[in-house]
């Protein structure tokens, strides 16, 4: 069945050519020396002011990423990447700390303004919902510019903050974890990252305490031939609660930047984090030139009893995205899910999809994946689900559609399901009509359509988090959503 | 990079020592043999890191590299084909082959059924047959090492002609009698004509206790509005590492439908290339791996639909008991023009005992916009509300079982049309389950 007219606009307004992000902000910037080297991650260290571990750390991975290889293995192609002829620091030269938002850059705040990022607290307060608040740590290029609610935050005792000032403030907590979930040398980017990583959130959820609101972090590119390299490490202590939010864009331009980052969730007994993200990096224009690489690791680790990671993606823009956010289910009785919207237009290529490794007995984890290609795009899933020998009980249900608009694009599915444990109970559908149907058979009792019974059923926790995004394009991200299903092929 | 030496494990110099010395002796051209081992040497044994390996790590599962099988004498082959019994009530054309070697003294050339021809391919080979071109009929199989090693030491097969409706099944009669270990490689190619029709029947046995290596090649190709009815069974030795692949290009309007049934060897990789090229045409493959001890399956699919309106369905059992293991990996690959295409794969796998694994991988590329393609994994245990339906019946917990096995993989093999083939095959998978309790 080819899409629906509905469908074709839909994705025709997020097009490439339709991007909106892709302004400059005028800003004097420092940067560290251009290239990689160990001189550059001594800059960069010494620019954060951190301890002698973490420069030792630092140049760990470097020397270890020296020795390897970038992988190859995803269905994406792009010119070879001179790591050499990179910026891999940069920040605005006006007062790169700043205690205050009057300190900030105005050019910056305009910046945030402009993409409708709220930074004043105030303004916050004074808007017509009150119960959207959300706390938002601003990165632009390699430095976090404002941090909002932080005071409110402590108070409830939870700490968010850039990671480049937890590292002097908590280095304990940093230590103990930084590291646990992706290790140094887990893959090429992600070992880079490591070595280089400039700056990104910390989020750490005491005992017991659910966090008071939404916390987000928006990030930036801005300068010319900059990379950004930033690190998020969450971890929710026992029996805490946490929703994050990350947003993306950055300026067009002709060149392809580099975006590497690396995620780490920690989920530890009973504690739940809901990890979003909307992620319109500059995806080059029609002809395939300039765009974002957005090669992320991200990875989620139940580690608890009983805990939860949930991943909600929705990625329209990047030129090539290579990004699999994965849940460890290392505890017993924990949950996983991934829920994920990818809409490729233009020239773009995506290669994602997510990992789910059962560990623990009785693990569940859920995923829903919903690949939209259009133009002369490329839209791969990619995903793995493996139960180990001791998983007793482990339960998969994955739902991978894409659907396709046009005759020059590709969707490709490639699920790799692996059990060793014959209690294991692993279902991999592409049918949009084999998902409940006894609430398929509900809704359409009270008289919606199966389409839009289906939506609803599959979107309906999506949607859920969507609509409290803070970010002006999560209008777009909701009109996705509510893209049909009609005409989607396994 | 000419200081760059490969280093190659013991198997792979033993078969580039094997093909130094066979090649002047095997029948039909050198080049093109020795252009296939060229290929196959320049990237060895494929491991767990060739993608299409993965889960069949061919270089850790073969070792040591068995003597290429000589040509077995008239009471040799007489005494192994009568040990054989694969499909033994199905009346057929018996096309035998003993130790990889056509036994064509078998074979009663002047009374083939109508529309039937066949000619050896050592003499095809020797004197450059023309059929001979018709060979390889999917391009991209050449790619594949398995394949790369049956063209390098393919020594014997048969080349049949279906004009015309055959009524008479053909049975390609598989059986390596030797009592130490021994490979083989053989080629067989069925070009069956526009309107012709025949049921192939294919089985392949071999002695217990000896490693023997079959790497056996099947070619089709199947004229427009043909129907091709192709039946597969592996009951070789305990042993046995066993090799295949089914290559076909179908055409127009054709109903083409191939099982593989896989009962027996400790290692088997069974590999169906299919690309349909003409419209409307309605292809099956259906597999169905019965796994014990420590046994590993491997069933690899790729079709390709290269015509609109083309329909295609894949289902695949896989029945995992002690600690064997089983694999899937199939792949629909749909370009652009091929519109309206309707594919569907299906593998399921059961888990009978602890310590079994099933690596699943259904992939889908697709290019068109307006197809319908889905895919579907499962893997799990026995469902506990259909055998506590069955206890509380008073049937006893092995027999529900059993019951319940034989209707899992029942799905699989009822579309085979041959009446006494199907029921052949269900004897099968009967005698698996009796051997199991």
């Amino acid at each position: 069945m080819p899409a629906v007219q509905e469908t074709i606009d839909q994705v025709r307004s997020i097009d490439v050519d339709q991007y909106k992000y892709g302004f400059e902000t005028e800003v004097e910037m420092e940067k560290a020396p251009k290239g990689l080297s160990e001189d550059v991650i001594r800059f960069i260290s010494a620019k954060k002011g951190e301890p002698e571990w973490m420069l030792q750390w630092r140049l760990d991975a470097y020397k270890r990423w020296l020795t390897m290889k970038e992988p190859n293995w995803a269905r994406v192609s792009y010119d070879k990447i001179d790591y050499n002829d990179i910026y891999y620091y940069a920040a605005p030269k006006k007062n790169p700390a700043p205690k205050s938002l009057d300190e900030v850059d105005p050019e910056i705040l305009k910046t945030y303004e402009k993409l409708g990022i709220p930074l004043r607290e105030q303004e916050i307060l004074a808007g017509v919902e009150p119960s959207s608040r959300v706390a938002v740590d601003a990165v632009f290029d390699s430095v976090s510019v404002a941090t909002t609610f932080k005071e409110e935050l402590k108070k409830a005792g939870v700490i968010f903050m850039p990671i480049s000032e937890a590292i002097r403030e908590y280095p304990d907590l940093v230590r103990q974890y930084l590291g646990s979930v992706v290790p140094v040398t887990d893959n090429f980017f992600a070992t880079l990252n490591s070595a280089v990583f400039t700056d990104g959130s910390f989020v750490y959820i005491p005992p017991g305490v659910r966090c008071p609101m939404e916390l987000s972090t928006y990030f930036r590119i801005n300068e010319k031939n900059t990379g950004q390299f930033e690190r998020t490490l969450i971890i929710a202590d026992k029996g805490s609660y946490v929703s994050y939010l990350e947003g993306c864009t950055a300026p067009k331009r002709d060149e392809n930047q580099l975006h590497a980052a690396v995620v780490e969730l920690i989920a530890l007994d009973d504690a739940e984090i809901k990890y979003s993200t909307v992620q319109n990096w500059y995806p080059g224009d029609a002809q395939g030139r300039g765009g974002i690489y957005n090669f992320v690791t991200k990875r989620g680790d139940c580690r608890g009893k009983n805990s939860v990671i949930t991943w909600t993606q929705v990625e329209t823009g990047s030129a090539i995205t290579w990004k699999y956010p994965s849940c460890i289910l290392r505890g017993d009785n924990s949950r996983g899910e991934f829920y994920s919207i990818a809409v490729s237009n233009g020239m773009q290529q995506v290669d994602s999809g997510t990992k789910m490794i059962h560990l623990g007995k009785n693990t569940t984890s859920r995923i829903i994946s919903k690949g939209i290609a259009a133009g002369k795009s490329e839209n791969t899933y990619r995903g793995l689900v493996s139960a180990h020998r001791k998983a007793t009980g482990a339960r998969n249900f994955t739902n991978c559609d894409s659907l396709l608009i046009g005759n020059q694009c590709g969707a490709h599915t490639v699920p790799y399901i692996e059990s060793k444990n014959a209690t294991a109970v692993f279902e991999h559908e592409a049918t949009t009509s084999k998902i409940s149907e006894d609430q398929m058979f509900y809704c359409q009792q009270r008289g919606l359509s199966e389409e839009e019974a289906t939506a609803l059923i599959v979107n309906g926790f999506v949607k859920d988090v969507l609509q409290q995004l803070p970010m002006e394009f999560a209008v777009e991200a909701q009109k996705l959503i509510s893209i049909s299903l009609e005409g989607s092929v396994g | 990079m000419a200081d760059v030496t490969l280093m190659k494990t013991p198997a792979e110099t033993a078969l580039a020592q094997a093909f130094e010395s066979a090649k002047t002796v095997l029948p039909g051209s050198v080049e093109s043999r020795a252009q296939a081992f060229e290929q196959f040497s320049a990237r060895g044994l494929p491991h767990r890191r060739v993608e299409e390996f993965k889960y069949t790590d061919l270089r850790a599962l073969l070792r040591e590299v068995a003597p290429f099988a000589n040509v077995p004498s008239a009471e040799e082959a007489k005494a192994a084909l009568e040990g054989s019994k694969a499909f033994a009530d199905v009346s057929a054309l018996q096309v035998p082959f003993v130790n990889g070697h056509f036994v064509r003294e078998a074979v009663d050339f002047h009374n083939l059924p109508e529309g039937l021809e066949i000619v050896p391919l050592r003499e095809a080979l020797a004197n450059g047959h023309e059929w001979l071109a018709k060979l390889s009929p999917v391009p991209w199989a050449s790619d594949n090492p398995i394949y790369q090693l049956n063209t390098s030491f393919m020594a014997d097969g048969v080349m049949i002609r279906v004009a015309g409706a055959v009524e008479t099944p053909v049975h390609l009669r598989f059986v390596t009698a030797a009592g130490s270990a021994v490979a083989t490689a053989t080629r067989v190619l069925v070009v069956v004509e526009d309107d012709a029709s025949v049921t192939l029947l294919e089985s392949h046995e071999s002695t217990d206790g000896a490693n023997h290596q079959p790497n056996d090649v099947v070619e089709m190709i199947a004229g427009d509005r043909s129907n091709v009815q192709h039946v597969r069974l592996n009951a070789e030795g305990d042993k046995t590492l066993a090799l295949s692949t089914l290559a076909a290009r179908i055409g127009a309007e054709v109903t083409f439908n191939s099982i593989n049934v896989v009962a027996g060897a400790a290692t088997s990789r069974h590999q169906v290339y299919a690309v349909l090229d003409g419209e409307n045409t309605n292809l099956r493959v259906n597999g169905a791996n019965l796994l014990k001890g420590s046994q590993h399956g491997d069933s690899t699919l790729v079709v390709e639909h290269n015509a609109l309106h083309c329909e295609s369905r894949e289902l695949f059992k896989t029945v995992i008991d002690d600690e064997a293991t089983g694999v899937f990996q199939g792949k629909i690959i749909v370009p652009h023009h091929a519109q309206k295409t309707d594919g569907r794969m299906m593998s399921a796998a059961l888990l009978l005992a602890e310590g079994g694994s099933m690596n699943n991988k259904p992939e889908l590329e697709i290019f068109a916009d307006d197809v319908q393609c889905a895919h579907g994994a499962t893997c799990g245990q026995l469902d506990e509300d259909l055998l506590f339906y069955l206890m509380a019946r008073g049937l006893p917990k092995k027999e529900a079982e059993r019951l319940l096995v034989q209707a899992f993989l029942g799905e699989a093999i009822e579309f085979v049309e041959n009446e006494s083939a199907r029921d052949a095959l269900v004897g099968t998978v009967e005698e698996w389950l009796r051997a199991r309790a």
